[in-house]
């Protein structure tokens, strides 16, 4: 359950960036969650709801968009989008993978309302 | 009220990768070769740096940094191999991160060979927090089953060396050493494994020989 320490990075880097638009409140949270990222989403929700209160966020949404396992044959160079993290090639039978997608924590957008 | 989107795209661990690149500059520099040990409670990271400790005693300085949700326990016993510890103890949270390992940092001597760090016990978490090591360690003991690298593939896909520990219990156990290691290598081809046993010392010369390699590798190496 490290998914408090990962709202709180995100909680820096919404600040850091409401700032900066000089935005008053923030609408929505957009993020892309790699399926081998280690985060489970629906904790990563629940730790957003108890984060936001008394934030710019208060009222935010979070949304949260999967980013599957993409990899490339180390051996054939073909690239495939794989369900389990196991790595064995339909076309060439190599288990050398190079992951291309699917293990990052990206913060994606945030949409702000800003004062006139 | 006017509504703008913003486009971000920035990583949200990208402070503790930061921090981590930072650590790992800073060991370079020294020498250090720091090992990230991770794996459920109870497999046998103490156990096995008390093990390490009198195999590298005289020939090599080693140090090692505990990471504990509570107590000074693990430390203590590291210590009492006369060997350097520093505690870190979490608090609650289930896993070190970056800026704990470098707060620690400034009292480790820079005279050290290898630092190990032992993260808090637990498959999951941990995964997600580089520390700034060079090598990271996966460790699956026999009583914990042949069957978890698939339930936790991002430790096994993380780590650069498997460790099946506690071998010396295997043939009493259901648990099938190839099947482990197979398991292991469909996530990461790549992990170097070894089987081993802080007990009867099964593996442990091999284990070793690896340590002393990679120290004089990471030393050579320019990256």
């Amino acid at each position: 359950m490290h998914e408090m320490s990962v709202v709180a990075g995100l909680f820096d880097l919404l600040e850091e960036n409401a700032r900066n638009e000089k935005a008053a409140k923030i609408v929505s949270v957009t993020l892309r969650v790699g399926r081998l990222s280690g985060v489970v989403p629906d904790l990563l929700e629940t730790a957003f709801e108890t984060f936001k209160k008394g934030t710019a966020a208060e009222t935010a949404r979070l949304r949260v968009e999967i980013v599957p396992l993409k990899i490339r044959c180390r051996a054939c160079g073909r690239e495939s989008i794989t369900e389990e993290p196991v790595f064995i090639c339909t076309a060439c039978g190599a288990s050398d993978f190079e992951i291309l997608e699917g293990r990052d924590l990206v913060l994606e957008k945030m949409e702000v309302e800003i004062q006139p | 009220m006017e509504t703008k989107e913003v486009l971000v795209l920035r990583d949200i661990l990208g402070t503790n990768k930061k921090i981590a690149g930072e650590i790992r500059a800073k060991l370079k520099e020294k020498g250090i070769l720091a090992v990230n040990l991770m794996s459920s409670p109870g497999s046998g990271k103490t156990t096995l740096l008390e093990n390490l400790s009198i195999r590298l005693k005289g020939r090599f300085r080693m140090g090692v940094i505990e990471g504990d949700i509570e107590t000074e326990r693990d430390a203590d016993r590291i210590r009492a191999k006369g060997i350097p510890a520093w505690q870190i103890t979490t608090g609650g949270a289930c896993h070190l991160d970056a800026r704990m390992v470098g707060k620690v940092l400034a009292e480790v001597p820079a005279e050290l060979d290898f630092l190990f760090i032992e993260n808090v016990g637990n498959l999951v978490c941990p995964a997600s927090f580089d520390l700034g090591e060079a090598l990271r360690f996966i460790l699956l003991s026999s009583p914990e089953g042949d069957d978890k690298p698939k339930k936790y593939p991002e430790a096994f896909l993380s780590s650069q060396v498997l460790l099946l520990t506690k071998s010396d219990l295997i043939p009493h156990l259901p648990f099938e050493w190839e099947r482990a290691k197979k398991e292991a290598l469909e996530i990461n081809p790549r992990l170097d494994v070894f089987k081993v046993s802080a007990l009867t010392g099964e593996g442990m010369d091999e284990l070793e020989s690896f340590l002393i390699a990679a120290l004089a590798e990471f030393r050579t190496s320019h990256a």
